[in-house]
């Protein structure tokens, strides 16, 4: 008689796919609480923070010695020595604090920076950045609120280098011999290369 | 039991309690509105300034103190015209060194010695200009007198000096202001609060202030700022 009970009731599919959030459901925190799927997996414990694909030197980080890097680097951490990024951007963070001589493409300390700064393309100092040194850079922004001590010296970018085509008319007798002589100068047209 | 005491030995023209201000108020009052953006911005005229970049435009790759504070206006200013900019919190620094409200006695002569090396520790002659903004005020006979002379040291014979002073020497309490640089004769002044200032000064005291340089010259203006040029 118990199987015939079991009979009775109708049949339930093995799966119900979840009906889609309606917007009414999403405004009301509780309903979204009650539709969240459960799992049985731990939540996670670590997620590294992405800095837009850059190297992270953390808060609780100490280095001290020379960083050469060729990709773009985030220094939350504390840095003593020198740090290069010379095709790339170093960004040091709120809690960075670096007693280094620095040569990057691009600076921006919202940190502490205690030494001088090379930056060919630019450098940021931001709200509450201290920067204490001298910097040589092409473009300087400085955001109010920032601490600043020592000198700026802007390098304006050397301007591109003249192209092969645009260069001085060969004269109208040229020596015959330069032609053949595996030994020519280097001055000559880089085209034949 | 000495706090009343505090501030009776100032400059001779310093600000002496008995003012509207009373002995323990300090000599820092923070902006009332608040923070730095919501702060008094004033663009005005400045014949100090044009005069001074009148020494300096025609010449690239001078070298000019800014006793300021950075600021970006000021350094793209500057930058531009092919100078070197060196940049100095002056009164941050006097304020991290002896106390916001005078707390320390800017006499003590180590304490002095300490202020400089902070803030003016460079080679003699360095120097073709030094913008010093309203920062003298705000300093006592003994270290007054400590900052001239290193300030002669350290700007090169002809070189410039703009400095600016409350036109109003019976001031209680002054604004003072961060200065940033528009074009060549407009500043933006910015009101950053009110200070008592340890000093006041009229033209005959200004006078025996640079006594000392080559030449000394006053412009005054409508803002009750008078703008002074020196010439080492």
């Amino acid at each position: 008689m118990w199987n015939k009970k079991r009979e009775d009731e109708p049949q339930r599919p093995l799966y119900t796919p979840p009906s889609p959030t309606t917007s009414a459901s999403l405004n009301n925190p509780a309903d979204v609480r009650k539709e969240m799927p459960l799992s049985s997996m731990p939540p996670a414990r670590f997620e590294p923070e992405t800095r837009g694909g850059a190297a992270t030197i953390g808060k609780a980080v100490k280095v001290v010695g020379q960083i050469f890097s060729r990709e773009d680097l985030y220094v939350d951490g504390e840095v003593e020595g020198t740090v290069e990024a010379l095709e790339n951007k170093l960004t040091i963070g709120p809690n960075g604090t670096l007693k280094a001589q620095i040569k990057a493409r691009e600076v921006v300390a919202l940190g502490t920076i205690h030494g001088n700064v090379e930056a060919t393309d630019k450098i940021e100092i931001r709200k509450d950045a201290r920067l204490t040194g001298d910097i040589r850079t092409a473009r300087i922004i400085i955001e109010d609120g920032a601490y600043f001590k020592g000198s700026i010296d802007i390098v304006k970018p050397e301007p591109p280098k003249m192209s092969p085509k645009t260069q001085p008319a060969q004269p109208a007798n040229p020596p015959a011999a330069s032609h053949a002589s595996p030994q020519a100068p280097s001055g000559g047209n880089d085209t034949k290369r | 039991m000495l706090e009343p005491l505090k501030g009776l030995f100032r400059g001779s023209r310093g600000v002496q309690n008995g003012g509207s201000l009373p002995a323990n108020t300090p000599r820092v009052t923070p902006n009332p509105r608040g923070n730095a953006a919501e702060a008094v911005h004033t663009t005005r005229p400045s014949r100090g300034l044009e005069e001074f970049f009148a020494q300096i435009r025609d010449t690239t790759g001078l070298t000019i103190l800014d006793l300021g504070g950075v600021s970006q206006n000021n350094v793209s200013f500057i930058t531009d015209l092919g100078h070197r900019l060196y940049s100095e919190a002056f009164l941050s620094v006097l304020g991290d060194t002896f106390g916001l409200d005078d707390t320390v006695d800017q006499s003590n002569p180590g304490r002095i010695e300490f202020f400089l090396k902070q803030t003016l520790d460079y080679e003699a002659g360095q120097f073709d200009g030094v913008l010093v903004w309203d920062v003298l005020e705000h300093l006592n006979p003994a270290l007054l007198n400590a900052v001239m002379e290193r300030l002669q040291k350290i700007v090169r014979p002809k070189g410039y000096m703009l400095a600016f002073f409350q036109s109003d020497d019976k001031l209680d309490a002054a604004p003072y202001y961060s200065f940033r640089i528009h074009q060549m004769n407009t500043l933006e002044i910015v009101q950053q609060g009110m200070r008592r200032p340890v000093q006041l000064y009229n033209n005959r005291s200004l006078e025996k202030l640079f006594g000392r340089f080559e030449s000394v010259k006053f412009f005054l203006s409508k803002d009750r700022l008078r703008e002074v040029i020196v010439k080492v």
